[in-house]
């Protein structure tokens, strides 16, 4: 797994505290992990801060699984 | 009771009578204090009456840009925000049939726009701490309204909704987002009343007063305070009984 999946699987274990073989490619925050909007929004945050990245609002609202998310730092760090 | 000592406190008008008591009172409680406003030269007077921890933050509320950039350097200045008090106001008063599309509009922009942006600039840094106080100076008026203040009342009212809606979503996270809804209260906006208006208004105060701005400050502390932290959402009427709602 790349070094990117690592560390955002990290901040998602910790912030919604889950188990980490639960973060598959596929989870989906709010369907699989338990998230509510304002979970989405936190760890949003945390990416950002994370990775010293912006991501804007439009963006942010297409990261609905860990593979986005994953696949969105990547294109964008 | 009510210490907030090691809390940053940004205030909106505080070169304002009730803005400038309501920096007094949190600085008194042991808070930081970001003393924002559009007169540079009471601000300044104020800081230095208060001595440490106390930092002044020009901003004119009708510059969005402007508006945007506050919680950022009251941030740098404090080390952070924890209690943001929406204090700054404006009146445009006119027959709502007269009322012009810049009266309105300048008014929603300052008492409800910027409100909105100064809330949304403080968010992140709350949600983080997971601790969080936003007072939101309303008014009596976007209650019951008032003749002559259709933009007015409609930017205090909407604080309110905004206010109530903000509570909901973000008081999981220990953030607390209520109003305070002063009534009459001596300030120099009062002042220029004549004494037949001032008489004429006494006649609906059950308390047969007006009310002072420690009296508002006094209702801001409780709700900044980490004793307030199971109040949310609510609106605080301070109005000697003019309106009892």
């Amino acid at each position: 797994m790349s070094d990117v999946a690592d560390r955002v699987k990290k901040i998602v274990v910790e912030h919604l505290g889950v188990e980490e073989d639960k973060v598959t490619e596929n989870a989906s925050f709010i369907d699989d992990l338990g998230a509510d909007s304002l979970d989405t929004v936190e760890l949003v945050m945390a990416f950002e801060e994370e990775f010293g990245i912006e991501i804007p609002d439009d963006a942010a609202e297409t990261i609905q699984t860990f593979g986005d998310a994953v696949k969105f730092i990547t294109e964008a760090s | 009771m009510f210490d907030l000592t090691g809390k940053s406190a940004l205030i909106t008008g505080a070169s304002g009578g009730i803005g400038a008591d309501i920096a007094r009172v949190l600085h008194g409680a042991g808070a930081a204090v970001g003393l924002s406003g559009t007169r540079v030269d009471p601000l300044e007077a104020l800081a230095a009456e208060l001595g440490e921890r106390a930092h002044v933050l020009p901003c004119n509320l009708s510059d969005m840009a402007a508006v945007e950039a506050l919680p950022k350097q009251a941030a740098e200045a404090m080390g952070g925000v924890d209690i943001l008090v929406n204090n700054a106001g404006i009146t445009r008063d006119n027959l709502f049939m007269r009322m012009s599309d810049d009266e309105w509009q300048s008014v929603l922009d300052v008492n409800l726009t910027a409100t909105f942006k100064l809330c949304k600039g403080v968010m992140r840094g709350m949600m983080k701490a997971r601790w969080g106080r936003i007072v939101n100076i309303s008014s009596i008026v976007g209650a019951t309204g008032n003749p002559g203040q259709a933009n007015y009342a409609a930017s205090k009212a909407g604080m309110i909704g905004m206010s109530k809606s903000l509570a909901y979503e973000v008081a999981s996270r220990g953030i607390t987002v209520n109003a305070v809804a002063p009534g009459f209260i001596e300030t120099a906006m009062t002042d220029k009343l004549t004494d037949d208006q001032k008489s004429g208004i006494m006649g609906q105060i059950p308390a047969g007063r007006m009310g002072t701005p420690a009296e508002i400050s006094a209702a801001v502390l409780y709700l900044a305070s980490p004793e307030a932290a199971y109040v949310t959402g609510t609106t605080l009427h301070v109005n000697g009984g003019m309106a009892m709602l």
